[in-house]
């Protein structure tokens, strides 16, 4: 089907919906500067030029581009460098030493360095690093901090609750350690090296491979050299293919390639949409006087309200300077469209219980990334002729323990394990030419990840009630606390977090706190903070379906909420320089890749793609 | 048309993205742990010009050079990636390399370029992280070799180079003998990009490792760092209506 056409169809749904909206069709053919400047007279300036919205091949400023790409072999291929896809690729270099075989790892990973995309809280539960490396803390791992107190409160706005928690809640830390998770992640990538994996920083996955027969071949890495119009520059230069007889995916919370394989293979058909949340961090260098090594502090309440999902977590490290971590989580089945996790954040952190460990501190790091809250509900068919999916991708976390690494690190292991058989059997038994192997969602299914997820599958659930929070924490104090989850119902969630939102008429406007630039600051500064930044001259990485529906819809119902849950200030709507209207600029440098918009947007008109390998946040041990 | 060795410096500096850079708690210097190290952008430039060179078969091989720890083998993997032959790994780490400045790197260069027999030094201007724009200018004295700095044009004729110059007050064309030393500026050339494939080629590149003290070089400094601060935080102004308003507030602050 040709764009064209696409275009006209569904701007004609709009206009229909919503009265006379005049948008340019594009034709293919007139992609060139003369009808750019027609367009830019009209109310929709185009704002997508990226080529999975606008195929090169039907584009004369492409023609007699080479297009041919360089491909090259391996046993396997892991798309992510996170702790899931770090895990795999250490266990199937174990196994590989273990048996003496030869096995070719390729693991790619979008960010300049491993660990610069990372960002957790984090209070890590050692099980699963200890299975894999039992003698982590021989080889340095930067586990450096065990609990050593643990506090949690429900906050009102001049108060505070504690609220005790006794052995056997999921919140209690005894155990575990505080952790810089990108510290971690960058060790977890020293090991791999060690091991032999080869880890290529730097080169992102842009799209997945198939062979023939419909089972996934491997993936092509990100091309380089295209402007930010969409054509070709004289530096132009195709990605790599890189094949593999099985491919990993562990792109984290909400994949983009994920998206496209939920599709390809209806990966979704028998689970629930999964939910989200989306947390903010900050690293802060405090006062000595007021650091209490090992501390770890967590809150629900104010200032969210009670049908509001979210809390923060505030976390002491022992790294040898007074450092703390700390950052505020939002479910994104929030309602209301003016509401700004960016700016609940900051003023949480006034709060009297908060504000004065704070005091005379400074702020050293800043960053957002979205996180999975659907629990077991949520879990997709885990595998496909020719891949798996591992880690938060499919999403494995704890949501009440607010972990998820442990299982993300477990179910890349279970991963190779279920792989690593299969790749070196004499025989390559498949019916496709892409490996399936199914034996990895049945050795999940029984392990203790299941195990543990299961337990908690009603949690979080459970705040969809009149009382929202505390009918939440009520049901857990009865049937987690007392039956271990054992309940034989499941409840469900409220379908997708896009739908919830309540058009803007129906909402009140919140009235922020301006930001005291000593405890809470402004959003521009903060993106700085975050290191972020992207190729200029390349196309936006966050493509529209249709450049029409932000102003129409998402403006004119919702009052524009992209401007609001972005934690990086990419999303503004600006006056034309016509005068009359508004138009959607996209800052698409500002990006810290947490993929909150494509996953909150009202209309699922975004679409989060992969930008040129090496761009994004430059996160320093978050 | 000659053929030449060609040694091409380059330097890996902090490449301190985060604009929050943070000065250590002793006032010793600035936090660089963890802070992503890359390539100096000049010294792209300057590879970049080098494999042009080489692919208009004016110049025989390119050498990659660069002098600091471990890490710095990552920066040449990135050159012999954009098309070096191969790489020169000058060891140099810890307190050794946190004072290591201009003069000792151009030591350094001067005598690696006599036990390479090179014939032509590129290098970038300046590295972003000290702007010092004082190692190509110190290594062509050092060797008594003719220097082009800030060079947005090369071009070989036969063993003269002709070059232009950007200087403040515009362009200006020089020719030089060779063997020389270029120091490259922004407007030189736009560097390729360092592709999958040409890194995965590069692993098996040569990257060669040698000690300061093998060439017979002595890296100590003679320099002291006394303190590193953060430049004062920034007051705000004042506005003022009239002329003889200003001229009151100046003479109030004694600044007339």
């Amino acid at each position: 089907m040709f764009p064209a056409s696409r275009y006209s169809c569904q701007a004609h749904r709009c206009a229909r919906l919503l009265q006379k909206i005049k948008t340019e069709h594009a034709t293919p053919q007139l992609y060139t500067a003369l009808h750019r400047r027609a367009c830019s007279t009209v109310s929709t300036p185009r704002i997508t030029t990226h080529y999975t919205i606008h195929p090169r091949d039907k584009d004369p400023r492409w023609e007699g581009v080479e297009m041919e790409r360089f491909a090259d072999e391996a046993d396997v291929v892991i798309v992510g460098g996170g702790p899931a896809g770090l895990a795999a690729a250490i266990r199937l270099k174990q196994l590989a030493n273990k048996h003496e075989k030869e096995l070719r790892v390729c693991l790619v990973e979008k960010a300049p360095q491993i660990g610069a995309h990372t960002l957790s809280g984090a209070c890590l539960e050692p099980s699963a690093l200890t299975e894999l490396i039992p003698d982590w803390k021989e080889r340095g791992a930067p586990l450096n901090t065990p609990v050593t107190e643990d506090v949690f409160s429900i906050l009102t706005e001049k108060y505070r609750i504690p609220v005790p928690i006794l052995p056997g809640l999921p919140m209690q830390n005894h155990g575990n350690y505080i952790v810089r998770m990108g510290n971690l992640v960058r060790w977890l990538g020293e090991q791999a090296e060690e091991l032999g994996v080869e880890l290529y920083p730097g080169y992102a996955a842009a799209e997945v491979l198939f062979h023939e027969d419909g089972s996934v071949k491997g993936i092509a890495t990100n091309d380089v050299g295209i402007a930010k119009d969409g054509s070709p520059k004289d530096i132009f230069e195709r990605g790599m293919e890189l094949h593999a007889k099985v491919t990993l995916f562990g792109e984290g919370c909400h994949g983009h390639l994920a998206k496209q394989l939920y599709n390809k293979f209806n990966l979704r058909e028998n689970c629930e949409p999964q939910t989200y949340a989306i947390g903010l961090k900050e690293l802060w260098m405090i006062d000595e006087k007021k650091w209490r090594p090992g501390r770890v502090e967590h809150s629900v309440g104010w200032p969210l309200d009670r049908n509001t999902y979210g809390g923060s977590f505030l976390y002491h490290l022992n790294e040898g300077e007074p450092l703390v971590a700390l950052g505020f989580v939002v479910g994104l089945d929030y309602t209301n469209p003016y509401l700004s996790p960016f700016r609940e954040f900051q003023r949480w952190k006034h709060h009297p219980f908060v504000a004065p460990t704070l005091e005379g501190g400074q702020r050293i790091a800043y960053g957002a990334r979205a996180l999975n809250e659907g629990g077991c509900q949520s879990i997709p068919k885990l595998t496909f002729p020719g891949g798996l999916l591992i880690g938060c991708s499919p999403g494995f976390m704890n949501v009440p323990k607010i972990k998820g690494t442990h299982t993300a690190m477990k179910s890349g292991m279970l991963a190779a394990e279920a792989i690593f058989p299969k790749l070196t059997a004499e025989t390559l038994d498949s019916e496709t030419a892409g490996l399936h192997v199914p034996e990895y969602a049945e050795n999940l299914k029984n392990s203790w990840v299941w195990k543990e997820l299961y337990a908690v599958r009603n949690i979080r659930p459970s705040f969809h009630n009149y009382f929202g929070l505390y009918g939440g924490m009520i049901y857990t104090g009865i049937f987690y606390w007392i039956f271990r989850g054992k309940e034989p119902w499941t409840l469900k969630h409220c379908g997708t977090d896009a739908n919830q939102l309540k058009p803007a008429k129906e909402c009140t406007p919140i009235e922020y706190p301006k930001p005291d630039g000593k405890i809470s600051f402004d959003l521009l500064s903060s993106v700085a903070l975050s290191g972020t930044n992207h190729e200029g001259d390349q196309p936006p990485h966050l493509t529209l379906k249709d450049d029409s529906i932000p102003v129409a819809r998402n403006l004119g119902i919702y009052d524009g909420p992209e401007q609001r849950f972005c934690p990086a200030g990419v999303y503004e709507y600006v006056p034309l320089d016509t005068g009359n209207g508004m138009r959607l600029q996209i800052n698409a440098q500002n990006c810290v890749h947490c993929k909150t918009c494509d996953i909150k947007d009202p209309s699922q008109n975004i679409n989060w793609v992969v930008p040129e390998g090496g761009g994004g946040p430059a996160y320093n041990g978050m | 048309l000659s053929c030449k060795v060609l040694s091409s410096v380059v330097t890996p500096c902090y490449c301190f993205v985060s604009p929050q850079i943070r000065v250590k708690p002793d006032n010793t210097g600035v936090v660089t742990d963890g802070v992503k190290h890359s390539m100096n952008p000049f010294c792209e430039i300057a590879v970049e010009e080098a494999v042009k060179l080489k692919e208009k078969k004016l110049i025989k091989e390119v050498v990659a050079v660069s002098c600091g720890p471990q890490q710095s083998q990552e920066t040449i993997r990135t050159a012999l990636a954009m098309g070096a032959d191969r790489g020169i790994h000058v060891d140099v780490s810890g307190k050794d390399y946190e004072n290591l400045g201009p003069l000792q790197v151009s030591k350094i260069l001067a005598a690696l370029a006599k036990q390479e027999d090179a014939q032509l030094i590129l290098l970038g201007k300046q590295a972003i992280d000290d702007d010092c724009n004082q190692t190509g200018q110190m290594t062509a004295a050092l060797l008594d070799w003719p220097q082009g700095t800030f060079a947005s044009e090369v071009s070989l004729e036969g063993d003269k180079i002709n070059l232009v110059r950007e200087i403040d007050g515009g362009l200006e064309h020089i020719k030089i003998n060779t063997p020389a030393v270029i120091t490259a500026d922004l407007r030189l050339n736009t560097p390729r990009y360092a592709t999958l494939p040409n890194i995965m080629k590069a692993k098996k590149k040569k990257i060669v490792t040698v000690k300061p003290a093998d060439l017979g070089v002595d890296v100590t400094s003679r320099l002291e760092v006394l303190k590193v601060e953060e430049p004062p935080q920034r007051q705000a102004g004042m506005k003022v209506e009239t002329v003889e308003d200003l001229v009151v507030k100046l003479k109030e602050a004694g600044r007339v």
